[in-house]
């Protein structure tokens, strides 16, 4: 417990812990993990930011990073906080790029959601690229996605939507 | 009244609000229109939620008296519930789940606006974090009502109906007493009274647009925020206690 360890080490070694909902990001690209310290008394501190504030994974995500410390023999102390509160502007740029890759669209830069009748936002299609898409509904498969469809491959997707 | 016991009460209340309407959306799991608005509205449930375990934690370690938010969610008396009258309405059909979330998803969004600014830290993080989601409950329930305002005869009529019935819990929103005075006092709450006129003129906007009116007789009910519920409330409580009633510090 009192091996020597920089926080740069303990960041990588959660770049292991996976989002248990969006498997392909680690809860560092999805900006999830906000600090990491060492505390007075020697132990490492984590801590997190829920995404929603219904995400169920939250409980999951704190579980694995605890689990992945202990392999490395750390006890950490792991702390939920909600301020400031989680925007999709700190998924990381690699984070971005695996969504896509995973044919998930990642978030586009959007209007204020309280604008009613506001422009509706360009997702481009993640599998063939297409601008041609179509929103379904605001809400998907989990909190954090809009359900789309692409009018050119037909294919439905997921969208990684904005919370800002 | 300390500042203490105000700070739970309207931690209660607020977290009452959400924890009520969020059973009720989550009532149409599986009942959904169809299968994209059976998503959202358990989506709104899992936001809602997700909302008043974080005020039911707060609220809790205010207290200070052992409980936790299981027990605030799931081990008071009916009496003992203070969200307002509006959220413990039945479903009906999809349209008065419609309007029972207009009406409240544009008085959430004006508290949580100015709640963020509460000297209370943890009461300005939890809005500061629920708003986010308020502004795509409030976008789908605007446009809802819209569609089906200025839809079919049928669908205009029957949610004309919905806004006529649930108008009457319009102003218990705004309900004030000596729990927000105090706390209005030490910058912890607002004052509802102050963002009225904006309620107003905001829902006016989203009902004329769907060719909807409010009524002109002002009769109003209200009695939630002192444990007064309609019939409605003791039914619910009977199914979203029941597994912890039965099976008493049951997990999974
Ligand atoms: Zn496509």
């Amino acid at each position: 417990m009192t091996k020597d360890i920089t926080a740069e080490q303990i960041w990588d070694f959660l770049e292991d812990v996976k989002d248990p909902e969006v498997p392909v990001l680690t809860v560092v690209d999805l900006g999830v993990v906000r600090e990491v310290n060492k505390q007075k008394n020697g132990r490492w501190q984590i801590l997190i930011t829920p995404t929603y504030s219904g995400c169920p994974a939250m409980q999951v995500i704190e579980e694995d990073i605890k689990e992945r410390l202990q392999k490395e023999e750390l006890e950490v102390d792991v702390k939920l906080v909600l301020s400031p509160a989680w925007t999709t502007d700190w998924l990381s740029e690699e984070g971005k790029r695996k969504l896509e890759e995973y044919g998930i669209a990642p978030p586009q830069d959007e209007v204020d959601k309280s604008v009613l009748f506001g422009d509706k936002t360009i997702v481009p299609c993640p599998l063939c690229k297409s601008k041609n898409t179509k929103m379904v509904s605001q809400f998907g498969s989990t909190a954090c996605k809009a359900h789309y469809k692409c009018n050119d491959c037909l294919e439905p997707f997921d969208y990684f939507k904005c919370l800002k | 009244m300390t500042k203490q016991e105000a700070l739970f009460e309207y931690l209660l209340r607020r977290a009452d609000d959400t924890l009520i309407l969020g059973h009720r959306l989550s009532e149409w799991c599986g009942h959904g229109p169809i299968l994209e608005e059976d998503i959202a509205l358990t989506n709104l449930a899992l936001d809602l939620v997700g909302q008043a375990t974080e005020l039911y934690q707060y609220a809790a370690k205010v207290e200070d008296k052992g409980r936790d938010e299981d027990d605030l969610a799931f081990l008071r008396l009916e009496r003992e519930y203070k969200n307002v009258l509006l959220v413990e309405q039945t479903n009906g059909d999809f349209g008065k789940t419609i309007v029972r979330q207009f009406l409240f998803d544009h008085f959430q969004i004006l508290l949580y606006e100015r709640l963020m600014e509460s000297k209370d830290e943890q009461i300005a993080a939890i809005a500061a974090k629920s708003i986010k989601e308020v502004k795509y409950h409030l976008k789908h329930s605007s446009e809802w009502v819209i569609r089906l305002g200025d839809g079919t005869e049928e669908s205009h009529n029957r949610v004309q109906e919905s806004v006529t019935d649930l108008s009457r819990f319009i102003d218990e929103l705004f309900y004030q007493d000596e729990v927000d005075e105090l706390l209005i006092k030490e910058g912890v709450a607002c004052d509802t009274s102050e963002f009225r006129s904006t309620y107003d003129a905001n829902i006016k906007a989203v009902l004329d647009e769907a060719t909807l009116s409010l009524p002109k007789e002002k009769w109003q009910l209200d009695g939630g925020r002192k444990g007064i519920h309609s019939e409605h409330l003791g039914y619910l409580l009977a199914e979203l206690q029941y597994v912890q009633r039965t099976h008493p510090g049951m997990e999974w």
